[in-house]
C-alpha cells in the first residue's frame, strides 16, 4: 500500500452544499479527488465539520498579491495563506504588479510562485494594455497560451473607447474575458472618497458615482456592439447595479462583482480621517449599499470578490489624500458577506465559488460540485460562528483591514486544496 | 478643550467663551508692554508643512505674548525633504518636549492625524480645504466687536464671496457664523461650491450684485489663479466681473457694512478697489484680532488656571 498517496481524508459531520442539494453528509477524499459523499465515512485524517457547511472552495476574482514589486506589502506566499484561511482554493492575481503581468514571463513567475507556496491555485490575470498604460494592446494570444483567461488593467480603467473596442473584438476570438475597472479618470483626478456630503464637509476631492457609471455604460454598449463577454470589477453604485440589470435583461454577456466592503461600510467612516477606509472605488452611501444588496438578491451581481489590497503600514500613515487606496479582504470576506447580507448557503456558494470559477475560466477544477470524481478543492465554513477581527492576527503581511475590532458572523474553518488540508480549525498548516 | 482641530465640535457657548478670553488678550495687547507670564515654561511648536508667513507669525506672536517658548518647523528647511514621514517628524519633535503643536498642512485631516502620534495639544492652523478654525474665530470676533453685538451674530447678513469649494476659511466661517446666528449666503459659481451641498442654514447666490446692497458683512475670499486651469471658471476677467468688489459695488454697500478678507488679497481679481479707501474695511483689524484670538486659544488649551493674565511683564 502506498501509504502517503492513498491517505483517506474525511470531512465529517457537515452539511454539503451543492447546486442541487444542501444535505448532511460526510465527504471522503483520496488522492486529491472526492471519492464518496454520504453518511458514516471514516478515514486516516478526520476534519470535524459539525455545525459547518462543506462546499467547493471559494474563488477570488480580485486579489492583489503585490509580488513581484511590492513584497513589503504582500507576497504570493503570504497572500496565498490569507486566501486559504479565508476558505479560498483559487485566486485571480491582479496584474498591477511591478513589472505588470503583461508578458508570459511575469505571468509564469506568478503562477510558479503560487505553486511553490502550494496553498491555493494562483491564476494570474493579464493586462488589457501593455504596462496598464492604456495605449497598446497586451499580447493576449501569447498570454492565453500561458493559461491566462481574464484580462484587466485593474487600478486603471481603459479610457480610450477605440482601444476598448479593439480589445473586445480581439479577445472574443481567443475565448478570453476582459474585466473592466470602471473609472473615467478625468472625473476622479485627486479623488479621495465618494463625492457627497461627507467629502464636502471634510474638504477633500470627491469621486463621483457618475465616473463609474459612464464607463460601465460605454462598455455595456461596446459589448452590445462586439458580442464579446465582459466582466465588471468592484461595482459600487446604485446606478451601476441598474445598468448591469438592464444589460442582462437585454441578454448581453456581462458579469459583475461587488467587494465585501461595499456591502458593509459607508463613506461616513472617512470622517475620522483614517486611511484604512480609503479604497478605490470608494465607500459609498447607504442607498448604494442597499442597491448592491438588491443586486445580489436578484442575481444582477454574479460574484463577491475581495479586491484584497495590502499596503505597508507606513503608506497608510500618510495624509488621507496621499495614502494609497485599498484594504485587506481575503480573511474577512465570508464573515462580511454573512454579516451584511446573510445569503442562503447555495447563493453564498454561487457568489463566492461557483460563479467566480466560471468567470475566471477555471470551472474545470474549481466551483465544482462536492461529488465523487470531482477535484477536492473544498471549504468548510461555519455561518454561525461569531468572531472578532484583529489586524494583529491576520496571515497577510499587511494590517490594513477596516474591520479591526469588529465582530463578524461566519468564518471559514478548514480548507482543502487539491486534496490536502491546508487550513485546519482556522490555522494554516504551511 | 484638548485640541482645536475643527470648529465643528464647538458650540455657540464654547465659541463665546473663547471670544471673551480674546477680549482679555486684546486688552493685554494694548498695554505698553504687551506680555504676560501665563504660559511661561510651555513650549509651542509651529509645524508648517505649507508656507504661510502670516499665520505662523500670528501664532508665534501670540505664544510669545503669553511667554511660551516657541519652536518653528518649516518644511523647506527640514528633514521632510529627506523623506522623513509626518509621523516621524511629529514623534521626533514631541520627544523634545512640546506642549502644543500648531499645524498647517496642504492635506485635509493632517492635524487630526497628528493627534495619534503625540500627547501634546494640536491646533489646526489650516489643513487643505478642510478647516481654519482660528480664522473663523478671529473673524467672528472682528464682526461681533465691530457691531457691539456681544457674542452674537443674530440677524447679521454675511455674504462670503469666492471659491467656497476649495476654501478652509469658508468651511470654518460658515460653521461658526451659522452657530452664532448669522444669515450666511455664499456667492460663487456652482463650479466653486462644494458638490455635496452646503451646510444646513447656508444660502447661495451666483453674483456679488445679489448681495452687495443688503449685507452687513461682505467677506471676500482669495481667488487662486490655478482654478483657471481646471475649467472651474473661464477666465479671471469674467470672475472679476461677476464676483469682484469694485468701486461701484462698494458704493452700494450699506453704510454700516464691513468688508473683510482673510488675506493674502489678489488685487485686481477679487479686490478691484483699494480696501483702505473703504470705511467698512476690517482687513487689518482681522490681522490684529488674529493675535488676540490665537492667544485666547493657546491660553484656553494650555493655560489651566487663569493665572498671570493681569500681571505685567514676565
Amino acid at each position: 500500500m502506498t501509504v502517503a498517496s492513498k491517505k483517506r481524508l474525511v470531512v465529517k459531520g457537515g452539511t454539503v452544499v451543492n447546486p442541487g442539494s444542501v444535505a448532511a453528509a460526510d465527504v471522503l477524499i483520496v488522492d486529491g479527488v472526492v471519492t464518496e459523499v454520504g453518511p458514516g465515512l471514516d478515514g486516516d485524517e478526520v476534519l470535524d465539520a459539525a455545525g459547518c457547511h462543506v462546499s467547493s472552495g471559494f474563488v477570488d476574482l480580485h486579489t492583489h498579491l503585490r509580488e513581484p514589486g511590492r513584497e513589503e506589502a504582500e507576497t504570493i506566499e503570504t497572500g496565498s495563506r490569507a486566501a486559504a484561511i479565508g476558505g479560498y482554493t483559487a485566486v485571480v492575481a491582479m496584474p498591477n504588479t511591478d513589472p505588470a503581468q503583461d508578458s508570459v514571463m511575469v505571468v509564469e513567475f506568478v503562477r510558479e510562485q503560487g505553486r511553490r507556496a502550494g496553498l491555493v491555485d494562483v491564476h494570474p490575470a493579464g493586462c488589457i494594455t501593455v504596462g496598464r498604460a492604456g495605449a497598446a494592446l497586451a499580447p493576449y494570444a501569447a498570454l492565453a497560451g500561458a493559461g491566462v483567461r481574464l484580462f484587466t488593467d485593474d487600478g486603471n480603467g481603459v479610457q480610450d473607447p477605440l482601444l476598448m473596442r479593439r480589445a473586445l473584438e480581439y479577445a472574443r476570438d481567443l475565448g478570453v474575458t476582459l474585466a473592466q475597472h470602471c473609472e473615467v479618470a478625468r472625473l476622479t483626478e485627486g479623488a479621495v472618497m465618494h463625492e457627497g456630503s461627507c467629502c464636502s464637509n471634510m474638504g477633500v476631492p470627491g469621486w463621483p458615482s457618475v465616473a463609474e457609471e459612464l464607463m460601465l455604460h460605454r462598455d455595456i454598449e461596446l459589448v452590445r456592439l462586439t458580442g464579446a463577454p465582459m466582466h465588471f470589477l468592484h461595482l459600487s453604485t446604485a446606478g451601476s447595479v441598474e445598468l448591469v440589470r438592464r444589460a442582462k435583461a437585454d441578454g448581453l454577456p456581462v458579469t459583475a462583482e461587488v467587494a465585501p466592503h461595499h456591502l458593509a461600510l459607508d463613506h461616513d467612516l472617512l470622517a475620522g480621517w483614517d486611511p484604512v477606509f480609503k479604497v478605490n472605488p470608494p465607500l459609498r452611501t447607504r442607498e448604494d449599499i442597499a442597491a448592491l444588496k438588491a443586486g445580489i438578491a436578484d442575481g444582477t451581481i454574479d460574484a463577491v470578490a475581495t479586491d484584497h489590497a495590502p499596503h505597508a503600514a507606513h503608506t497608510k500613515e500618510l495624509p488621507l489624500d496621499q495614502a494609497p487606496p485599498g484594504m485587506l479582504g481575503l480573511e474577512t470576506a465570508l464573515g462580511v458577506l454573512v454579516t451584511a447580507v446573510n445569503p442562503d448557503p447555495r447563493r453564498l456558494c454561487e457568489l463566492m465559488s461557483w460563479n467566480p470559477a466560471r468567470i475566471a475560466g477555471i470551472s474545470d477544477t474549481h466551483g465544482r460540485p462536492v461529488a465523487p470524481g470531482e477535484p477536492a478543492n473544498i471549504a468548510v465554513w461555519n455561518a454561525a460562528e461569531v468572531w472578532t477581527v484583529s489586524r494583529d492576527a491576520l496571515a497577510s503581511r499587511s494590517t490594513n483591514t477596516p474591520y479591526h475590532g469588529m465582530e463578524l458572523r461566519g468564518r471559514n474553518i478548514h480548507t482543502i486544496h487539491n486534496g490536502r488540508t491546508v487550513v485546519k480549525n482556522g490555522k494554516a498548516l504551511a | 478643550m484638548k485640541h482645536l482641530l475643527t470648529t465643528v465640535g464647538l458650540d455657540a457657548a464654547a465659541i463665546a467663551g473663547l471670544l471673551d478670553v480674546a477680549d482679555h488678550m486684546s486688552e493685554i495687547n494694548s498695554r505698553q508692554v504687551p506680555k504676560v507670564p501665563a504660559l511661561r515654561g510651555r513650549t509651542v511648536a509651529s509645524v508648517f508643512f505649507e508656507d504661510s508667513t502670516r499665520t505662523r507669525l500670528s501664532f508665534e506672536t501670540a505664544a510669545k505674548r503669553l511667554s511660551a517658548d516657541t519652536m518653528t518647523f518649516s518644511v523647506s528647511t527640514s528633514s521632510v525633504n529627506k523623506g522623513e514621514s509626518l509621523r516621524d517628524t511629529i514623534e521626533t519633535l514631541s520627544a523634545m518636549g512640546v506642549d502644543a503643536f500648531v499645524v498647517r498642512h496642504k492635506s485635509s485631516g493632517v492635524p487630526a492625524a497628528v493627534t495619534q502620534w503625540t500627547d501634546a495639544a494640536v491646533i489646526n492652523a489650516g489643513d487643505g480645504w478642510h478647516q481654519h478654525p482660528t480664522q473663523a474665530l478671529l473673524d467672528a470676533f472682528t464682526i461681533t466687536r465691530s457691531f457691539g453685538d456681544g457674542n452674537s451674530m443674530s440677524g447679521r447678513r454675511v455674504a462670503i464671496i469666492g471659491d467656497i469649494k476649495h476654501s478652509r476659511v469658508a468651511r470654518s466661517n460658515m460653521d461658526v457664523f451659522v452657530k452664532l446666528g448669522a444669515e450666511v449666503t455664499v456667492v460663487a459659481p456652482s463650479t466653486l461650491l462644494p458638490p455635496g451641498g452646503l451646510p444646513a442654514g447656508v444660502l447661495s447666490a451666483h453674483g456679488i450684485d445679489d448681495v452687495v446692497g443688503s449685507c452687513d458683512v461682505l467677506y471676500m475670499l482669495r481667488m487662486q489663479r490655478e482654478r483657471m486651469d481646471s475649467a472651474l471658471v473661464p477666465e479671471l476677467g469674467e470672475y472679476s466681473a461677476r464676483f469682484g468688489l469694485d468701486a461701484a459695488r462698494a458704493a452700494r454697500l450699506p453704510a454700516h457694512a464691513l468688508v473683510m478678507h482673510p488675506g493674502p488679497m489678489n488685487r485686481g481679481v477679487e479686490m478691484l478697489v483699494d480696501p483702505s479707501t473703504l470705511p467698512g474695511s476690517r482687513i487689518l483689524a482681522q490681522v490684529t484680532n488674529g493675535v488676540a484670538v490665537r492667544m485666547a486659544v493657546l491660553f484656553t488649551i494650555l493655560g489651566g488656571a487663569a493665572t498671570g493674565l493681569s500681571q505685567g511683564d514676565a
